[in-house]
């Protein structure tokens, strides 16, 4: 049999040093004086293990383990998703009088679950580092434990995502019992041998379900803005792109790889999936005044255009979703941080309200919302444009015109509550007393990036769709 | 000999009835319970099956399922725990300030 | 050769500055980045010639924005001697308009966006010039619009400054319209827009017809109609010139680097561009050749009575374009160019003389009132004098090498060439009229202003004079690179038509089998109409000045004609604005601003809210019902399996 020796783990060696990084930011923690080491800490590690993510192809245990370029795609999301996420809150936990060491600590252990599940080559890992993420996010949900919206978020999330754990579970038991593998790749095999099967389909519908719930595809989403709204933002910022992502990754694989040979008769379903999805997203986001909940529905409905990626298929879809993963990540992150920076002493800054006049007060940071609103909005030349345009592309060229149509159609519904908080900010008159923003060096940094990159990414997408495109294979 | 269906059967409606707790009732620490009665499904049929292949994989993953749901449950109960100081309740119907 | 690159980016990164930091850091100073970026592009441009010169030309694509299939975004530089002629024009007249405006512009509270969009006018028409394809040639069309809207509307508060902004932009729209469907057609001709590989594919569908409401039509002619609608439009070409003359309401300086010396001429250098496409489509070439021709005598014949120092040079750029039109209608497109660049220099030239008077006179425009300037401001006179010199053709001067070249190639020009060339000369000697008009009206007689106006009559700083100086050194010398043989062989040099031997790569040059005596004929015949011009207008404005009272009393009708330019405005005044605004205002807004657009932008989020309002009560916050939907969610997929599969 297989013997047990150190070179099993190269291809784990960024999940290996994430791991040993995890366990020394608690360490470290201890210790420092000022938790912001912590946070550089985890930065640190993060450099380090996306080094060796490119000299770490190839397969481990069997092929449970695959490092290959599409994973290492979805590493380098989480890992920007880490970065932007510590340098976003270093300031934020000290205004929500939270700022404890071990919050970096979870996000690097959330970051390695979202790692083992983008390099899941077997249904086992998949659930081992889809628990990881989530487990640790549960405690960062409700991590202003002295705040009742933040533990209400998280017992909703716990028991929600829970119960979606259990239907993966479920699913995968019925995957193993009619293939007799949970080996992503044999499970194909098997499924091309054995045909379409009732009870095949009704494992795959339990998959789609879990999956459908960590991406927060309707009505699957039912947590996401309960979620979002009432965690911290920082937290906020970090899953509404990271497990996001993870989830997406996991999806693609499992999906494309296992059940692919299946694909005519589930890609019905997903379309149907993912028309609900824009539709719930983009239509209750204009109904919101709390631009956190905004945004989560904006994230619910971002979900739905991702999606297409893995309906499309192949690797033409496959890049299509990773390049919108990435670029929603920085868009994203960027939105959230400047709903961040208008969080103070006092003052909450999450209300369209408080978007009054801004431009006015504060034209810098109008001006970067107005950036990020634009490109989630999808218009060029930022990167939410650039985002958009391949996934219609991938679509119209699997011959979904009409789903393209109907998603150019939600995308311009949403143009009406990203472009209110842009008219918010731009043409009305500031009431009451001026938002002070708490601009801290690390949040200035967090904003100067992913401004640059939504715009350079929009002027400049090649690099980005090239590296997609390797990487989908 | 007990067939298969037999036990796989039996998963299926612990699962089931999980499911069903789950959705009917109000106790969040019920609800809880319900989630690992689900857990437990699952787990009889991956063992069912895991016997039935005479493949090990299912044993493993059940381990590895008994293994999550203990750190699920000590975090699941501080979640709980914190709730519970802030709203001193476990009445999942009392904790919807967020909504819409 | 990358260094080229330089040259658009430096007036974007000034642009970028001033917009960003003009206002609150910058503002006095706004001239210092700017002015710095475009002499960088100047000395840039410079070397890019010197290059070109030794033969190294460049056709890249930098880097591509999107692709679908075989529609592509991307922006590409051709670098050619065409090209490297432009590059000299626009930088060379931008740095001395940038110069000129630190004097000009000196108080405006606008100071930093004067600047700010100069530098942006600057960079849209050098990436114009640069383009590699149609689509970046259509961005850079559609850019130095906005600047020149922006520009002639710059003192917005000044409600005829807008209204002429928008008019700009709305006439520029009717000839955009069709450009913009010539691009599409030629991508859907030869499913590109790279110009190599469209000049390659357009022999291929030189015969091809296609069927337009019943009849066929000839593709290439389309074509080539279609995108020299936009240059009409850009150009002020008949019918479109109409927006020309009121954009003089924006700052001077702006209307002598957009309105007279570069923007304006893109019309021209673009089908001097594209020649490859016009050349196969003799109608089309006709076309252009006749609309430059009837423009060119009809902007004269305005210019002869106009009042308006600014508005005179307006309709006499109008009139040159046509000459340029007419030389690019015949096949000469290296002629055109050349009459571009020697136009570029006088005009501009004549603008910041014409800026340069207003500045003496606070802003008086109206020439009756002038008179007698030459003593007080003797620089801008003689400078003013030499432009009106070389616009008139007089040798050795800039403008008779450029528009005798013109003229002599329309002469063998067959077809339409004799009567296009007949036109052309005549509208010579109304140009050399109405030019010396207005020398003789402003710099000559007796002060006609008021007390206070003569008090502060003053030459202008020398931030204003040198660029004069500068450009008038071109007004005399810029066409002695053009010297046609007939002339140059009398100082023993055989071939000194170094421009048209530059072009002839990219442009072609027509080959003129005719005798030397013929040219000889011609050339003297142009020069003396425009010495009889000058002559005329010397005895009705300085010998008897009572001549073009009593001509206009005799001639009332013609005058009144003339006077308010042929009534056009008038006529798409009756025609096609009133008939729109009543269009919009009864029918739009009675019909489809209450029942159609109301009804969709107003009715469908209606729609929508109430939708979401309902959907909304779903989100109740209870975790239960959150499983429930998910739990429903999913049985309700179970079914549709079961039930598909059975």
């Amino acid at each position: 049999m297989n013997e047990i020796n150190v070179s099993m783990l190269a291809p784990l060696l960024p999940e290996v040093i994430m791991a040993s990084a995890g366990i020394l930011v608690l360490l470290v923690e201890l210790v420092a004086r000022r938790k912001e080491t912590a946070g550089l800490l985890s930065i640190a590690a993060v450099a380090v293990a996306a080094y060796y993510v490119p000299h770490s192809f190839g397969k481990s245990f069997g092929g449970m383990f695959v490092s290959d370029g599409y994973s290492a795609f979805f590493k380098f999301i989480f890992f920007i998703n880490l970065i932007l996420t510590v340098l976003l809150s270093m300031r934020y936990l000290v205004i929500e009088k939270s700022n404890h060491g071990e919050y970096y600590s979870l996000v690097v252990f959330s970051t390695l679950g979202m790692m083992l599940m983008a390099s899941a080559g077997d249904l086992i890992v998949l659930y081992l580092g889809l628990e990881l993420m989530a487990l640790s996010s549960y405690v960062l949900a409700g991590f202003i434990r002295h705040d009742a919206r933040s533990s209400e978020a998280a017992v909703k999330y716990f028991l929600l995502g829970a119960f979606s754990s259990a239907l993966l579970l479920y699913g995968i038991t019925l995957v193993y019992g009619l293939t007799g593998t949970t080996d992503v790749s044999l499970i194909g095999a098997a499924v091309v041998e054995k045909g379409l099967s009732t009870p095949l389909f009704l494992s795959v519908v339990f998959l789609m379900a879990a999956f459908g719930f960590k991406t927060a595809l309707a009505p699957f989403h039912m947590w996401a803005p309960d979620v979002y709204e009432g965690a911290p933002t920082s937290v906020t910022a970090f899953m509404s792109v990271g497990p996001k992502a993870a989830a997406f990754a996991a999806f693609g694989r499992v999906f494309l790889t296992g059940f692919g040979s299946l694909s005519t008769d589930w890609t019905g379903i997903l379309v149907v999936l993912s028309i609900l999805t824009m539709a719930v997203g983009n239509i209750l986001a204009i109904q919101q005044d709390n631009i956190k909940r905004m945004l989560a529905y904006s994230s619910v409905a971002h979900a739905g255009y991702a999606v297409l990626g893995i309906i499309v298929g192949g690797a033409e879809g496959l890049a299509a979703m990773m390049n919108y993963l990435f670029i929603y990540g920085f868009m994203n992150l960027g939105a959230f941080a400047v709903v961040i920076m208008l969080r103070s002493e006092g003052v909450r800054g999450e209300a369209l309200e408080d978007y009054k006049g801004l431009a006015k007060t504060h034209p810098f940071a109008a001006a970067v919302m107005l950036v990020f609103m634009f490109s989630l909005t999808g218009i060029p030349p930022t990167a939410g444009f650039i985002g958009k345009f391949y996934l219609f592309k991938a679509v119209v060229g699997a011959g979904y015109a009409w789903l393209a149509v109907v998603t150019v159609i939600f995308s311009a519904i949403s143009a009406y509550f990203y472009l209110r908080v842009v008219m918010y900010m731009y043409m009305l008159e500031p009431e009451g007393e001026a938002v002070t923003l708490s601009l801290s060096p690390s949040l200035g940094l967090a904003l100067l990036i992913t401004t640059l990159v939504v715009i350079l990414i929009g002027v400049y997408p090649s690099p980005l769709l090239s590296f997609a495109r390797l990487a989908a294979g | 000999m007990v067939p298969l269906y037999w036990y796989l059967w039996l998963g299926g409606v612990v699962f089931a009835i999980g499911v069903f707790g789950f959705l009917a009732r109000r106790n969040i620490i019920i609800m809880f319970l319900s989630i690992e009665l689900m857990l437990n499904g699952v787990n009889i049929s991956l063992v069912a099956l895991s016997h039935y292949m005479q493949d090990l994989r299912g044993q493993i993953l059940v381990f590895f399922i008994i293994a999550v749901a203990a750190a699920e449950a000590a975090i699941g109960l501080a979640i709980i725990i914190a709730m519970f100081r802030n709203r001193d309740t476990l009445h999942a119907d009392e904790m919807a300030e967020m909504k819409g | 050769m990358q260094y080229y690159l330089l040259i658009p980016l430096l007036p974007l990164g000034a642009f970028l500055l001033n917009i960003m930091l003009g206002r609150r850091v910058i503002r006095r100073q706004a001239h210092w980045p700017s002015t710095l970026a475009v002499a960088g592009s100047l000395v840039v441009t410079v070397m890019v010639l010197l290059d070109v010169m030794s033969g190294r030309t460049l056709n890249e694509d930098l880097y591509v924005w999107i692709v679908s299939g075989n529609f592509k975004v991307s922006v590409g530089f051709m670098i050619d001697q065409l090209t490297a002629v432009m590059l000299v024009v626009v930088t060379s007249v931008s740095f001395l308009v940038h110069v000129y405006s630190i004097g000009y512009m000196q108080d405006d509270p606008g100071y930093y966006r004067f600047y700010a969009y100069l530098s942006l006018f600057t960079f849209s028409m050098l990436m114009l010039v640069t383009a590699n394809n149609f689509l970046q040639l259509y961005f850079g069309w559609e850019a130095v619009g906005l600047c020149s809207y922006l520009l002639i509307g710059f003192w917005y508060e000044k409600r005829s400054a807008s209204d002429a902004g928008k008019k700009a932009f709305i006439v520029n729209r009717f000839g955009d319209f069709g450009f913009g469907l010539g691009v599409i057609m030629v991508f859907l001709t030869f499913g590109t827009l790279d110009y190599v590989s469209v000049f390659d594919g357009a022999g291929g569908v030189a015969a091809q017809t296609i069927n337009i409401l019943g009849a066929d039509v000839n593709l290439i002619t389309l074509i080539a109609l279609l995108l020299f609608c936009g240059a009409v439009g850009k150009s002020a070409q008949v019918p479109l010139h109409v927006w020309l003359p009121d954009a003089m309401e924006g700052p001077t300086p702006v209307s002598a680097l957009i309105h007279a010396a570069t923007m304006v001429t893109a019309g021209v250098f673009m089908v001097a561009r594209l020649n490859p496409i016009f050349s196969l489509s003799p109608v089309a070439m006709d076309v252009v050749a006749v609309v430059g021709a009837v423009t060119a005598l009809f902007a004269a014949t305005i210019a002869l009575v106009q009042n308006d120092i600014k508005r005179v040079i307006a309709y006499s750029t109008i009139s040159q374009l046509g000459y340029m039109f007419i030389a690019c209608g015949v096949g000469a497109f290296g002629a055109g160019i050349f009459h571009l660049y020697t136009h570029a220099f006088f005009k501009a030239l004549l603008f910041l003389c014409a800026g340069s008077v207003m500045h003496a006179m606070g802003g008086e425009v109206d020439m009756q009132k002038m008179g007698g300037l030459k003593r007080y401001m003797p620089l801008t006179y003689w400078t003013m004098l030499i432009a009106s010199l070389s616009i008139s053709g007089i040798p050795p001067l800039a403008g008779f090498f450029s528009k005798d070249e013109i003229l002599w190639v329309a002469f063998n020009g067959g077809g339409v060439g004799r009567a296009v060339w007949a036109l052309g000369t005549l509208a010579a000697v109304l140009t050399a009229f109405y030019s010396f008009r207005l020398i003789y009206l402003t710099f000559h007689g007796e002060f006609r202003g008021t007390e206070e106006q003569r008090h502060h009559l003053h030459e202008s700083p020398a931030v204003m004079t040198v660029p004069l100086a500068v450009l008038c050194v071109g007004a005399v010398a810029a066409g002695w690179i053009g010297i046609p043989p007939i002339i140059s062989s009398v100082f023993g040099v055989e071939d000194a038509n170094w421009f048209a031997e530059f072009l002839k790569p990219v442009v072609g040059h027509p080959e003129i089998e005719a005798p030397h005596s013929t040219e000889a004929l011609v050339m003297g015949f142009s020069v003396a109409v425009a010495a009889v011009g000058i002559a005329v207008a010397w005895v009705f404005y300085i010998r008897n000045r009572e001549i073009p009272a009593v001509l206009a009393r005799r001639c009332g009708i013609l005058y009144r004609l003339l006077f308010n330019k042929y009534y056009v405005d008038e006529i798409y005044n009756a025609t096609v604005v009133r008939p729109a605004m009543l269009i919009a205002r009864y029918v739009l807004v009675g019909l489809s601003d209450g029942v159609i657009i109301e009804g969709v932008v107003n009715g469908v989020p209606a729609l929508i809210n109430r939708f979401g309002a309902r959907l909304r009560r779903l989100q109740s916050g209870l975790l239960q019902s959150y499983a429930a939907v998910m739990a429903l969610g999913l049985f309700l997929l179970m079914a549709v399996v079961v039930m598909v599969l059975k």
